[in-house]
């Protein structure tokens, strides 16, 4: 446990320097993300090393939320001033992106086959 | 001896109530009875988030704590999202074999669900006449909290903001996404999950894993996909549309 909360830690670090390295363009835990799959996936370090503390924290992630969630109570005049542009655009947006992506994937896959049975 | 209450006893108390015990603890009880009313009731608009957010706001008003003082306590969990966020990493890497045969399709279908994701929800909220801030604080809507919060904040949005679209846009996905799936007659596991994961991000893949194993399987891994060409996309995206 204490290991994995180690490992991911330093990635998390090593992200965060590469954060500023590219002017905080992409953010830190992102970067620490890529870099521990990339060492993962080429062998650096074990899965092992991590499974526990990765498993245990993604897992409970909700949790995390709650803090910021809570913080509507401090924005609650903003988002009602602009309830209608917030509730369109999130409607329209879901929707898009659901039908989007099903139907590109599902298209995709459908000539995968088709190829692999006419080659 | 026995206990007596004076004035500096009560101060005191009033003090503990803004202290990070209290706080921290009243943050998981909540939580925890959020889980058990979902579970029990298996309603999907009582997420154990809302149902948490809906007593700790009530709570706070009437013990008078402020925002800042709750935010400040409770900077324990608020730290705990970079480290998850990292630690999805490893979930990716364990789901590796889903993606076998499938990596270019699922790349770009997520990839067209990202670029629909950020453009509608920037060009709906410009046309509703919604400011920039407002804007910045939209565009990261369909990805996980933690990631979220980072692109807002590094793009000029409002952090608490996003949160809050983040979770709206996860309930709704996760309400209309299963009905959406259904009129079009998706077939493809693979492609029910990335829909739900990428548009809905975890409350969508908690109703991708009530259709099927592979469907939230593959509906984790498009929080992570999703996430980081959200983060990429996001700066250059808001350049021409802001």
């Amino acid at each position: 446990m204490i290991k994995g909360l180690f490992f991911i830690l330093l990635f998390y670090f090593l992200g965060e320097v590469c954060s500023v390295l590219v002017n905080g363009f992409i953010p830190g835990s992102v970067i620490g993300m890529i870099l521990l799959f990339l060492c993962l996936f080429f062998k650096l370090i074990k899965p092992d090393m991590v499974r526990d503390a990765a498993t245990v924290i993604t897992k409970n992630m909700a949790v995390f939320f709650v803090p910021p969630a809570v913080g509507l109570m401090a924005y609650a005049e903003v988002i009602s001033k602009s309830i209608w542009a917030i509730a369109l655009a999130i409607i329209v947006s879901t929707v898009l992106t659901i039908i989007a992506v099903a139907l590109v994937q599902e298209n995709m896959e459908k000539r995968q086959k088709s190829k692999r049975v006419n080659g | 001896m026995y206990i007596y209450l004076n004035m500096e006893k009560i101060e005191t108390i009033r003090a503990l109530l803004h202290g990070d015990v209290f706080l921290l603890g009243l943050v998981l009880g909540s939580f925890l009875l959020g889980i058990w009313l979902y579970r029990k009731l298996k309603v999907p608009l009582l997420q154990p988030l809302l149902v948490s957010v809906a007593i700790i706001i009530p709570v706070l008003k009437v013990a008078d704590i402020d925002y800042e003082t709750f935010y400040e306590q409770t900077r324990f969990l608020n730290f705990m999202l970079g480290p998850s966020v990292v630690a999805l990493g490893y979930v990716l890497y364990e789901q590796l074999e889903h993606l076998r045969g499938n990596v270019l399709s699922i790349l770009t279908s997520v990839f067209v669900g990202c670029v629909v994701a950020i453009v509608s929800v920037l060009l709906v909220a410009k046309l509703c006449g919604a400011d920039k801030v407002l804007m910045s604080s939209l565009a990261p809507k369909s990805v996980t909290t933690p990631i979220a919060i980072n692109i807002a904040q590094s793009t000029g949005g409002v952090p608490e903001l996003a949160v809050a679209f983040v979770v709206l846009c996860g309930i709704f996905g996760g309400l209309v996404g299963p009905l959406i799936l259904r009129k079009l007659k998706i077939k493809s596991s693979v492609a029910r999950g990335l829909a739900m994961g990428s548009a809905a991000h975890a409350l969508g893949t908690s109703r991708a894993l009530e259709m099927g194993a592979v469907e939230g399987a593959i509906s984790g891994l498009a929080i992570g996909i999703m996430g980081v060409m959200t983060a990429l996309l996001v700066p250059f995206v808001e350049r021409f549309l802001l």
